[in-house]
């Protein structure tokens, strides 16, 4: 095949600069540095819009009454809350943003492979955000049939809240096949030499996996929109049972889609806990092809367990047991790397800053929502807990427990290499404990509610359950609060903050031999490497003079 | 090893004296709570071991000082790997298996239940088929769904179990619509908004969704099947415990969701007794109420939604349930 | 499970040419990205299909009944022009191997006409047919599932014509820069494959 002199668009358009030109951000630029925080901050903003819908579900349900929003508007709360969360947070923040920004770096490459592509996926997001929210403010409202969108509930309630839910989806569902297309063709042809599979960074081999599901599930989730919108709009009867469609087929093709979103949205987190720990953790990551190979086997479990969110719908029994089992064996694979992450702590010389505390608290939190996740996959018990508090507080551990624990350890470890200053770390310990306590406080009185009775997405219930629902709310509370710390603390640090060296984490994957933040075009020549992504401890060995960490360099992980 | 007897025994302890869950109140709800219980004890001595380390770690191995070192250089650990590999292997085979035990104990896997052959569902035969067909527009789509072309029921759900006889003491056809339940009684013709069974009788629930999905829930039956729409579900049981509790709608059916409710109450056998005998003498052919009459009572299934009545209207007239269907419907029962 | 097999003697000298000059040098992924996307587009398609396939599973009568019966004739004599039409565009690459801009333009625009007989055709069809939309489930994923193909077909007219209206400049392609035409032709074999499955689930089966 021809070899094509590809020059990426931004060289033409910035001359050579590094820092401080804050426009950039603002523009069509190529540059994978610039996307990736481009999604970040845009990604935290929506974030933050998702946790004030939140939290007011959560000021509603601080009392068992119908008295702070109407029934009405209290359903699109919960709808748009769990649509942004998941399509303009988690998933563009895990994969978008520090895909992009990451793997180029780790890779030892000076972009993704199709810039122009990466940064329309980009521009796709804020578009598809504000459609998202614009339709609040038309007369019947936004989508309040639940992220789900089950029909028929979704083709009888307001029909243009509906459509502008979906096309929003179709939206920010295309964007995110774009970036997995540049993921994939990234990390599989664009390694510098001497990076084979097995040995390239973790973070890789998770978006490697992640990229794969969305490649294959998010296309079946536009398919049964796009029949979807028929039956709103065309006066078809594909999912409505009137014309003598079936609803059930709809569940199946939207899970299809939805369970694997799940491991969309934690793999990555799953990548860069793996990178972080090792750094602070001054030791190797405890079982490298485990992790990596567990990755590969979550993704394709995770596109075989999808019914199992259909326990109680019309799915025959046979499948149920099917389902169950093929959920369960997930337990598997991530057990072993939850093992890994405590193995790899173990007899190190933990850094407890801010960022080894949340990537430790996202360990402890995630273990919590994954042993709930065995208990629900379990069909007996599953019947009752299916669509109660139980699969709220069980879905949370994992998405906010998990997830944004992990993303907020992956700003903390990466904001000195992303903005080129260090971030406050008092402040940053303070924002831990407040999301730590507000988290627990919020979620974990859930399972009792779900246990006990209570269903999910309802604006009153059985007063009995009105005390700890207050506490939950109290949790919430604390919880919207924790993201002023951590707000002010990152804008005042990047503006004004000490400036951070090319490696202040002593790390020795490649983005640490970079400035901080690295120049336009990444690395000068294609990077050798002379140590793995994890050989801590053993630079001595090498033939390396051995001196202390703090005064390591990039010439001991790049050969010249 | 001390530690782990001890972890093991507070495991134990806590699982079995746990109240996390409602009162058990039918013959299966206990089978699912050990079920809970046992998952419980796993779950806790895991969460307790991976807190325990990080605990212990972030203590122990914090950075000292002045203390510029690496950790040893140790990559993994071949045997150790395989343990947890093989440990939580073994876990969720055992959990898997148990479960698959109580589900088929409990009638998850009875094929009359669960969309397995079988020739017709002709339960309550006469009387279910006829005041179903004269509920709604989707009626004649609901008698098709009962049988499809091959003779197999497409029926799923929860249905006799294993050491039970196929048919149930008592048949109730239960119709879920925007926002309430409809019980009828094929066998004598009631039509209740709150659900009777005698104690200690095998109950066949027949579920069906007149407008969207609802979820027909009972916790401390600790039972769920979605109403589908154009679907029959079905749901078996036998109370244990007299009393009344709550039925609740568990999956979102629109706004007033969370006012989607109505109890099932257990009776003692007289008490069934008078029950159907008040019921069925309330049931008189001759009393036919119109459809705006239907529409009251409806409103006044929902007491909470009473001021709403702008809201209900709509709903109440594209039901088109017949006035014959409501008339068994007390006034009070939701209160 | 070999936890610590990281092969850290993975230290490759590669000769290096100084600096600057190959930075943005990196070569063509562009057919390969192409691929991707193919698969993201069939499994929409897949799921379609799944769908439709669940559809005719659990419906008593399939096509329900009172459905007309689909004429098979039309349809056959458009899916030949079709699938011919893809060993037309082949030639196409044949052609600019050899650096024979014009060859391509030729078989391009055969493989044009080619598509959009086919659309007409299937617009006759659809004029002609004694089911609508909404008539039934059958009737609405016949014609979402042929509208959608439809669509795709409709696109690969347009990269086609894109390349047309490239080729006019002069040395714009050549045998060692053809992807243009390597993607438009790959894209039209794809929609090819598709409207081969796509028939035999709407009309054999």
């Amino acid at each position: 095949m021809a070899q094509l002199q590809v020059r990426p668009l931004a060289e033409e358009n910035f001359p050579e600069k590094t820092g401080g030109n804050w426009k950039k951000y603002f523009t069509f630029n190529t540059d994978h540095k610039v996307i990736g925080i481009q999604y970040l901050v845009t990604s935290f903003i929506f974030f933050l819009i998702g946790g004030a819908l939140a939290t007011g579900v959560r000021i509603e349900l601080a009392t068992p009454d119908v008295d702070f929003v109407s029934r009405e508007l209290y359903n699109q709360l919960f709808t748009i809350h769990a649509t942004v969360m998941i399509f303009l947070w988690i998933v563009p923040a895990g994969t978008g943003a520090f895909g992009n920004y990451l793997l180029p770096l780790l890779l030892g490459c000076n972009d993704m492979a199709f810039p122009r592509l990466n940064a329309i996926a980009f521009w796709m997001i804020p578009p598809g955000g504000l459609l998202l929210m614009g339709s609040f403010f038309i007369n019947e409202g936004a989508a309040a049939s639940g992220w789900t969108s089950y029909p028929p509930l979704s083709l009888v309630n307001g029909k243009s809240g509906e459509f502008i839910w979906i096309l929003s989806i179709l939206v920010l569902g295309t964007s995110s096949i774009l970036g997995a297309i540049n993921f994939l063709t990234t990390i599989i042809k664009m390694r510098t030499p001497g990076m084979k599979f097995n040995n390239m960074p973790l973070f890789c081999w998770a978006m490697f996996a992640a990229s794969i599901l969305i490649l294959v599930s998010t296309p079946v989730l536009a398919g049964a929109l796009i029949l979807l919108s028929f039956d709103l709009l065309a006066g078809t009867s594909f999912f409505n049972p009137s014309g003598g469609g079936d609803p059930v087929v709809y569940q199946h093709m939207f899970w299809f889609y939805s369970h694997p979103a799940v491991y969309i949205m934690i793999l990555p987190v799953f990548g860069t806990i793996s990178e972080i720990l090792p750094v602070h953790a001054r030791k190797p990551i405890f079982g490298y092809l485990a992790i990596a190979y567990s990755s590969l086997a979550i993704s394709f479990l995770g596109l075989i367990v999808w019914a199992h969110h259909m326990f109680t719908s019309g799915t025959p029994a046979w499948l149920r047991m099917f389902f169950m089992i093929a959920t369960m064996v997930i337990a598997v694979p991530t057990g072993i790397k939850v093992f890994s992450w405590l193995a790899t702590l173990w007899g190190g010389k933990l850094r407890l800053n801010s960022a080894m505390l949340f990537a430790m608290g996202f360990i402890s939190m995630f273990v919590i929502g994954g042993l709930s996740g065995v208990m629900v996959a379990s069909v007996p018990f599953d019947i009752h807990v299916h669509d109660t508090y139980f699969v709220v507080a069980h879905l949370h551990y994992v998405l906010f427990g998990g997830s944004v624990f992990g993303l907020y350890a992956s700003i903390y470890h990466w904001f000195p290499k992303m903005t080129g200053r260090m971030i406050n770390e008092t402040w940053g310990r303070i924002h831990f404990v407040l999301t730590l306590v507000g988290f627990n406080l919020c979620f974990l009185p859930m399972h009792y509610l779900g246990l006990m009775g209570m269903p999910r997405r309802v604006a009153e219930y059985d007063p009995q359950f009105a005390t700890i629902n207050t506490i939950c709310s109290i949790g919430s509370y604390i919880l919207a609060v924790s993201t002023i710390p951590f707000v002010i603390n990152a804008v005042v640090c990047w503006r004004s903050g000490e400036k951070a060296p090319a490696n202040p984490w002593n790390g020795l994957t490649l983005e640490w031999t970079l400035s901080s933040p690295p120049p336009e075009h990444n690395f000068p020549t294609p990077p050798v490497l002379k140590t793995g992504p994890y050989d801590y401890g053993t630079l001595d060995k090498r033939g390396s003079k051995k001196r202390p960490i703090s005064q390591l360099r990039a010439s001991d992980i790049l050969s010249n | 090893m001390l530690g782990g007897i001890a972890l093991t025994l507070f495991c134990l302890w806590f699982s079995q004296n746990n109240h996390l869950l409602p009162v058990p109140a039918s013959a299966n709800a206990g089978a699912i709570d050990s079920l809970f219980n046992a998952m419980l004890t796993i779950a806790l001595g895991l969460f307790v071991l991976v807190q325990g380390v990080l605990i212990y770690a972030g203590i122990r191995f914090r950075k000292r000082p002045g203390d510029e070192t690496d950790g040893p250089p140790i990559r993994g650990n071949i045997p150790l790997e395989i343990l947890w590999t093989s440990i939580p292997a073994v876990l969720v085979l055992g959990i898997a298996l148990y479960s698959f035990e109580i589900y088929s104990e409990m009638g998850g896997l009875d094929p009359m239940a669960s969309g397995g052959t079988m020739v017709a569902h002709n339960h309550g035969s006469h009387g279910g088929m006829a005041i179903a067909a004269t509920m709604g527009e989707d009626s004649a789509a609901d008698a098709l769904m009962d049988l499809d072309s091959k003779g197999k029921a497409l029926a799923y759900g929860v249905g006799a179990g294993r050491d039970e006889a196929a048919s149930a003491d008592l048949d109730v056809d239960v119709m879920g619509l925007q926002y309430a339940w409809i019980f009828t009684y094929p066998d004598t013709g009631i039509v209740s908004g709150e659900l009777h069974v005698p104690v200690d009788k095998a109950v066949q629930l027949n579920i069906k969704a007149q407008d969207v999905l609802h979820a027909f829930w009972i916790p401390q039956f600790r039972l769920k099947q979605d109403a589908i729409p154009g679907q029959q579900t079905s749901l078996r049981f036998k109370p244990t415990v007299t009393g009344r509790y709550p039925i609740v709608c568990a999956e979102l059916c629109g706004a007033y969701h969370g006012a989607m409710r109505a109890e099932v109450v257990v009776d003692s056998p007289e008490d069934y007794d008078t029950w159907q005998a008040s019921m069925v003498a309330a049931v008189d052919p001759a009393n036919k109420v119109t459809l705006a009459a239907a529409t009251e009572d409806f409103q006044a299934l929902n007491p909470k939604t009473m001021s709403d009545r702008d809201f209900l209207e709509p709903y109440g007239s594209e039901m088109g349930v017949t006035s014959q269907s409501f008339q068994g419907l007390p006034h009070h029962h939701l209160h | 499970m070999q936890g610590s097999t990281v092969n850290s003697e993975q230290v490759i000298a590669v000769s290096q040419d100084g600096h600057g000059g190959h930075l943005e040098d990196h070569p063509d992924h562009r057919i390969f990205g192409l691929f991707m996307f193919f698969v993201a587009e069939s499994f929409i398609f897949l799921g379609l299909f799944a769908a439709y396939l669940t559809f005719r599973a659990v419906t008593p009568a399939w096509p329900p009944e009172g459905t007309p019966e689909l004429e098979l004739l039309l349809p056959g004599v458009n899916s030949i022009i079709l699938i011919s039409s893809s060993f037309v565009i082949h030639k196409a690459e044949e052609a600019i191997k050899e650096n024979d801009v014009k060859g391509v333009q030729l078989w391009f625009a055969i493989t044009a006409a080619m598509g959009a007989l086919f659309l007409v055709g299937q617009g006759y069809e659809y004029a002609h047919l004694e089911f609508g939309l909404t008539t039934n489930l059958f009737a609405s994923t016949f014609y979402v599932l042929t509208g959608f193909h439809g669509l795709h077909v409709t696109f690969g007219l347009l990269l086609i014509g894109a390349v047309l209206w490239r080729s006019r400049k002069e040395g714009h392609y050549s045998a060692d820069s053809k992807f243009g035409i390597e993607a438009a032709e790959l894209y039209w074999h794809f929609v090819d494959v598709i409207w081969i499955i796509l028939f035999i689930l709407l009309y054999l089966l």
